[in-house]
């Protein structure tokens, strides 16, 4: 590779941001200023110099984090630190929502106009918004900009809205030492580039108030339910919003006895590793390393355990095919890209339970024979960042990651990769690709994951409720936890009901439970017109189907999906079309543009919805018959589940809701 | 003379392929045991110097027990596998394909896919006249070649080409997502601010004539380009001692495109600036 870097140079503190997080350049071949003579006798090249391309992401991030967007000069000093070629870190840097490579104010606001915040009245605060603060991708005085954005995961506050504001890192309040390093040979020791604070609340920020001579600190804040006023404040200084709610707010039958994967949220500090170990933590670590690695596998497949991110694939059978793997290393893979529309019960649990994933994630990675796992975190999940980093810091000091797991001589740490704001990346094998550096695109399987994963190696992906699942199996045995569900779903399974309910939130239900009987416990409206079941790659079932069993099978049995889990409640007052429309808008965005059928059917999809936003019978017929023939393609020629689910929610709408009719 | 070169021996798959069995060398597509047995199968990103993205889907197939329909370019042939090329879901997806392609780009340049309109009986104009194109106009910034993403299908060729498969330059990647994904230079700059090296494998490799010579291009837009009436000379290139082939491509006694034969062993159909685009001299009366 003879790679070409142009004339722009970073400036000071974009070659800090890189810095920051790749350590000072080792030699002008990195990108340092004086070149010694000596330098000009060596190259630096191959695979050493271009093994680094993972941190393609973290970099990206670091310099958006830093300045707010990624200019010509910081992306071809982090192409030259990394020896990745500019065209492809441009190709990398323009595929993700939450970077840009054009200028724009320090203070981005992003407005969630997805569907459980359209069913809450985003739509009307984007209205008064837009009168306030002028239309959205407009700079507002004082240097902030507002956008819409897709669904944010707070579905249970909707309307949400996200302000994050460019700086240098403030110091967390909780981080004493730097990092210890992880083991892995991709992952640099330098303190991570994150620095979220809690989500505005009052931790102490360097930078601010210092004659003013410098930036404002990086910040954000999560403002749900937002308002105009609220919104109009925290983008002028994030910190001052009001504190988050803490994650168990989310979960309206907190502290209710019986709980399996909600036990400890809203019962402990989610800081405290003390609190996590006194209410059973790392019991099913160590009755994991008491069975050995097989005899996990066993009892995770005995128990019946299904995937719950919404392919429902057998975790057990997913574990055994990545051990049984003879090429090494083996890697882990936690997906906590949560980005379905209408999703946030990851959020809730990494909010309010960081530990439990991670013992998990131990477990997993012992089971499967890996010794590093990446958690794949959604890029707009501040507080989620801020527990994880937190509690990773926490095990790894105390000997709960690292060279030695609780002194068994199992090696495992974990490392966390922060998306960027793209959809797609929730499908594991553009997932692969995002955390190599590369565009989040899918790739084509076979082969599939087990075989040729992350880096080429074998890999378990797990969603983040799936592995958290793992740890009930391991102390109550997979008998009993096979007894709990049906037969053939068994366990407990956690459900996100937003929309029009009086007590929108997580709910953990055993398998089996129908649709009212949850509506019931969320407060169910009188006029129920319909339920969208798993997100936007989902489907409607009517307002007086509630007799569904929320099972795998009883979904299935009944033309539907569970998905992720999502079950948001529509009432008369949002015209479907309306949100048929924003889910087509959804998948048009989304959609990462590889295949045909995908990038452009969405277009067509959305185009026909516009056409007959307002129709009906006759005068929608030819536009549904086209849908119908642009839907099929999609479904049979899409490289991914994106395009193969694309058309599920509309198709829904028009034959069991008889919209359009 | 081409040589032939000799591969070790490979097992057999034995698959049914539309009832009939077939048997393909192990490691072989479903679209190479099509066109063993004669059937063809339209194809758009797949290209004989390349391994296919499988990103166009015009060549999907249902494989029996399959959810989704599969490519028939990247789709290895297994042992017992039973395929159906010409079912009416197949038929289906490659209808759509070829009218969302055409409903959108420009594909006006793009050999044999106006016979395949009229086959799968695509009806391109049925997403009405407001349906979104790209709308992009020809990059013209040097003096070899042209960049008409109008006509461009994003079938990754030229990425490949340039890049890891071929030239390892990389000077050229996909930005932008979805609809608006395009294939660019960092910052959307000009082809002569980047690292390209005008090897010109790109154009070798582009399925619908987006990437084209400057002379092609210029003809064109004057009317006076005519591929029937030229002829192509196969020789070798004169300038180094690797002894590439080259296609000369002469309309009215001037060379007007320089390509390369697919099947050589040298090039595999790739050159460098001099042999692709050095030819002035040749023509040069003065």
């Amino acid at each position: 590779m003879d790679l070409h870097f142009g004339d722009s140079k970073p400036t000071d503190e974009e070659r800090a941001a890189v810095d920051g997080l790749l350590g000072p350049p080792e030699s002008p071949w990195e990108g340092a200023s004086d070149r010694p003579d000596a330098d000009l006798r060596w190259a630096l090249g191959g695979r050493t110099a271009r093994d680094r391309r993972d941190l393609l992401l973290p970099g990206l991030h670091a310099v958006n984090d830093r300045i707010g967007w990624i200019s010509e000069g910081a992306l071809a000093y982090l192409c030259r630190r990394l020896t990745v070629p500019p065209a492809e870190a441009y190709g990398v840097a323009t595929f993700y929502s939450l970077f840009a490579v054009r200028p724009r104010p320090a203070t981005v606001v992003q407005v969630c106009t997805d569907l459980a915040c359209a069913a809450r009245g985003s739509a009307e605060l984007c209205s008064s918004l837009e009168a306030r603060l002028g239309a959205p991708g407009t700079p507002v005085a004082g240097g902030a900009v507002w956008e819409k954005s897709p669904c944010l995961g707070l579905c249970e506050r909707a309307p949400a809205a996200l302000v994050v504001r460019a700086g240098p890192p403030a110091a967390p309040s909780w981080l004493g030492a730097q990092f210890p390093a992880p083991l892995s040979g991709h992952v640099n020791s330098a303190p991570p580039a994150f620095e979220e604070r809690g989500s505005g609340g009052g931790a102490p920020s360097y930078g601010k108030g210092r004659g003013g001579e410098e930036a404002p600190s990086r910040a954000t804040a999560v403002l749900a339910p937002a308002t105009v006023d609220a919104i109009t404040r925290a983008a002028a200084e994030p910190e001052s919003a009001e504190p988050e709610p803490p994650a168990a707010m989310a979960v309206p039958q907190a502290g209710q006895k019986g709980l399996i994967l909600l036990k400890r949220i809203g019962r402990i500090d989610p800081h405290s590793l003390d609190d996590y170990r006194a209410t059973g933590g790392y019991e099913a670590l160590r009755r994991a390393f008491h069975l050995g690695p097989a005899e996990v596998i066993r009892e995770v497949t005995d128990a019946g355990l299904l995937g719950r991110g919404g392919a429902a694939f057998p975790t057990g059978r997913k574990w055994q095919a990545t051990a049984s793997q003879p090429d090494h290393p083996h890697y882990l893979v936690c997906n906590a890209d949560e980005s379905e529309p209408g999703t946030f019960k990851d959020r809730v649990l990494m909010e309010g339970d960081p530990y439990a994933l991670i013992e998990a994630m131990t477990i997993a990675g012992y089971a499967t024979g890996a010794h590093l796992g990446y958690l794949y975190l959604r890029g707009e999940y501040p507080r989620a960042l801020e527990r994880l980093t937190h509690a990773l810091a926490q095990a790894r000091a105390r000997g709960l990651l690292g060279g030695n797991v609780l002194g068994q001589g199992y090696a495992f740490d974990i490392e966390i990769r922060r998306g960027a704001g793209a959809y797609i990346c929730g499908e594991e094998t553009a997932l692969f690709n995002s955390i190599e550096g590369y565009r989040g695109e899918p790739r084509s399987k076979p082969p599939f994951p087990v075989e040729k994963g992350l880096f080429g190696k074998p890999t378990t992906a797990n969603n983040v409720e799936t592995l958290v699942n793992v740890l009930p199996i391991l102390t109550m045995g997979a008998q009993a936890y096979a007894a709990i569900g049906t037969p053939a779903s068994t366990g407990p399974k956690l459900f996100c009901v937003s929309g029009k309910v009086e007590r929108p939130g997580i709910y953990e239900l055993p398998f089996g439970a129908t649709l009212g009987d949850l509506l019931e416990l969320a407060g169910k409206p009188d006029q129920l017109r319909a339920v969208l079941l798993g997100g936007a790659a989902g489907g409607f079932v009517r307002g007086d189907e509630l007799d569904i069993p929320l099972t795998f099978e009883g979904t299935r049995a009944a033309g539907t999906t569970l998905g992720s889990g999502v079950v948001l409640a529509l009432d008369d007052t949002v015209p479907l079309p309306r949100l048929l429309l924003r889910i087509a808008e959804f998948f048009r965005d989304e959609s990462c543009g590889q295949c045909v059928p995908c990038r452009v059917g969405t277009v067509r999809q959305e185009e026909a919805l516009h056409r007959i936003a307002e129709r009906t019978g006759a005068a929608a017929a030819d536009d549904i018959a086209l849908l119908r023939d642009v839907g099929r393609a999609m479904k049979d020629a899409s490289i991914c589940g994106l395009g193969q689910t694309a058309w599920n929610a509309v198709e829904s709408a028009i034959d069991r809701l008889g919209t359009y009719a | 003379m081409t040589a032939i070169p000799l591969q070790p021996p490979r097992r057999l798959v034995e698959f049914t392929l539309d009832g009939e069995p077939v048997r393909v060398p192990e490691g072989a597509t479903v679209l190479d045991a099509c066109r063993a047995a004669g059937k063809d199968i339209p194809t758009l990103c797949e290209g004989d110097t390349l391994t296919p993205k499988n990103a166009c889907r015009v060549c999907v197939v249902e494989v029996e027990g399959a959810r989704t329909l599969a490519p028939a370019c990247s789709r290895r042939a297994e042992p017992g596998m039973a395929v159906r090329t010409d079912t009416e879901r197949a038929r289906h997806s490659r209808r759509l394909v070829l009218e969302l392609l055409a409903s959108s780009v420009d594909l006006s340049t793009t050999p044999r896919v106006q016979e395949w309109l009229k086959e799968y009986e695509a009806k391109p104009g049925r997403f009405g006249p407001d349906a979104a194109r790209l709308n992009e106009s020809p990059k013209v910034d040097n003096d070899l070649y042209v960049r008409d993403y109008d006509k461009c299908i994003l079938c990754y060729k030229c990425v490949d080409a340039c890049g890891e498969q071929w030239q390892n330059t990389f000077a050229i990647a996909v930005a932008g997502r979805g609809f608006d994904a395009r294939i660019a230079v960092e910052h959307d700059a000009p082809l002569t601010d980047s690292a390209c090296v005008y090897c010109g494998n790109c154009i070798e490799v582009c399925p619908t004539g987006a990437l084209s010579f400057k002379s092609e291009f210029d003809m064109r837009a004057a009317g006076t380009w005519d591929e029937e009436a030229q002829t192509e000379t196969t020789t070798v290139c004169a300038y180094c001692g690797v002894g590439c082939n080259l296609t000369l491509h002469v309309q009215d006694n001037e060379i007007v495109k320089v390509t390369s034969p697919h099947d050589n062993p040298v090039t595999h159909g790739n050159l460098c600036i001099k042999g692709r685009f050095g030819y002035q001299h040749v023509q040069n009366r003065d």
